[in-house]
């Protein structure tokens, strides 16, 4: 059980996947202009994840590894992960037109994220089962959108901030970022994983 | 050989699987969206004002694509929307109807500013934001904004909003309206360059 609550603190604060991993900073940058857009973000990259991260592992186990194509990795991982989230866009489509309100457009955005296809292949690696494999998707997909809603905060704040000329716009938006991965950097000492 | 065949094989096999799943899926799941809806709100003003009776522009456009509504619904899209709606439809434009209609000419909300308490509340009504203010300030109506909905009106707790007509310029200036038993029909006249 401890072995568990520690992979989730892990992935979510220490080794958070966008400030520490430095995966999936295009959807990080691209869509934390409001809070509300980076809510359904964080959603929707969520249960991507923890749904990419199962899928591929059990590919991985069942496919690749007997098979010995070890080196197909990626390309395979790819394939499961693109067709697996289109599937469910079309099944919520079908059966829950509120939750497709709430998910709909950043469902394809986020199919071959880095950090979607990162996370899967970081479970191989590490050697995950299938139980750890769905947590550590899980806990990576909570880190990041806990991380791109603090960022949605700081960046809607610094719209109406005096911020100096030449560091208006990205620049201070890239610099907010380095600040909040030093900071993260401050959790490094809370667990060994 | 035989592990570049089992390599393209399991690839192979699984392209094919989810190919077919997805296949499968966009029949078994299709969604009948209605296309008509979307394109009739693209051409509402987007006021939310509910003056239509629906309560938004949205839920009139789903109901003019189900046929359930009329096209003449709109004050603030006014005669250009009924127009388009009419070309979109391929039905005949008519006027609009008169029991939604604000008075034929264009009014704007004015606040009192010595009664104005500051209340914020005419400023959440407003479907357009075009009321400036803050709380415990006296608050004012940005006119080039306002669509003279009337929603702020009942809103208001000292009765400081009136409509005020706001008076023709030489920009809107059109012809008056000709009388007789067609005059329903015309409600806005032609101008000038469908007239010649």
């Amino acid at each position: 059980m401890a072995e568990y609550v520690l992979i989730l603190v892990s992935t979510v604060l220490v080794n958070n996947i966008v400030l520490a991993r430095f995966l999936g900073l295009c959807p990080f940058m691209g869509v934390s202009r409001k809070l509300e857009t980076a809510l359904g973000m964080g959603l929707a990259t969520t249960f991507v994840l923890t749904l990419s991260a199962v899928s591929s592992e059990l590919v991985n186990t069942y496919l690749l590894d007997p098979l010995g194509l070890g080196y197909l990795r990626t390309i395979a991982f790819i394939l499961v992960i693109a067709a697996i989230v289109q599937f469910t866009e079309m099944v919520v489509h079908k059966t829950s037109p509120v939750l497709y309100n709430l998910l709909g457009i950043y469902l394809p955005l986020i199919t071959t994220n880095c950090a979607v296809l990162g996370v899967a292949l970081l479970n191989v690696q590490e050697q995950h089962g299938f139980l750890k494999s769905a947590l550590y998707g899980f806990g990576a997909a909570v880190g990041f959108s806990l991380v791109l809603v603090l960022f949605a905060a700081i960046r809607e704040r610094l719209a109406a901030a005096d911020v100096p000329v030449p560091f208006r716009g990205n620049a201070i938006a890239l610099i907010t970022a380095g600040l909040m991965s030093l900071a993260f950097m401050g959790f490094a000492g809370l667990v060994r994983a | 050989m035989i592990a570049v065949l089992a390599a393209i094989a399991a690839l192979g096999g699984l392209a094919l699987a989810f190919g077919a799943l997805l296949g499968y899926a966009s029949r078994r799941f299709k969604v009948e969206g209605n296309p008509l809806a979307d394109q009739i709100e693209h051409l509402l003003p987007q006021t939310q004002c509910g003056q239509c009776g629906f309560a938004g522009c949205r839920p009139y456009a789903e109901a003019i694509a189900r046929g359930e509504a009329d096209i003449n619904l709109c004050p603030p899209g006014g005669e250009a929307v009924i127009k388009a709606l009419a070309d979109l439809l391929g039905v005949e434009p008519k006027p609009l109807d008169e029991s939604k209609a604000a008075p034929a000419e264009k009014r704007v909300a004015v606040i009192d500013e010595n009664t104005c308490i500051g209340c914020t509340l005419c400023i959440q009504a407003c479907p357009v934001d075009a009321i400036l203010g803050a709380a415990k300030q006296m608050h004012t109506v940005i006119a080039s904004e306002c669509t003279g909905c009337e929603l702020c009106i009942p809103p208001c707790p000292v009765e400081c909003i009136r409509m005020v007509p706001v008076p023709r310029g030489i920009e809107d200036w059109k012809w008056p309206a000709p009388w007789g038993p067609q005059a329903p029909q015309t409600a806005a006249p032609p101008s000038r360059a469908e007239a010649a």
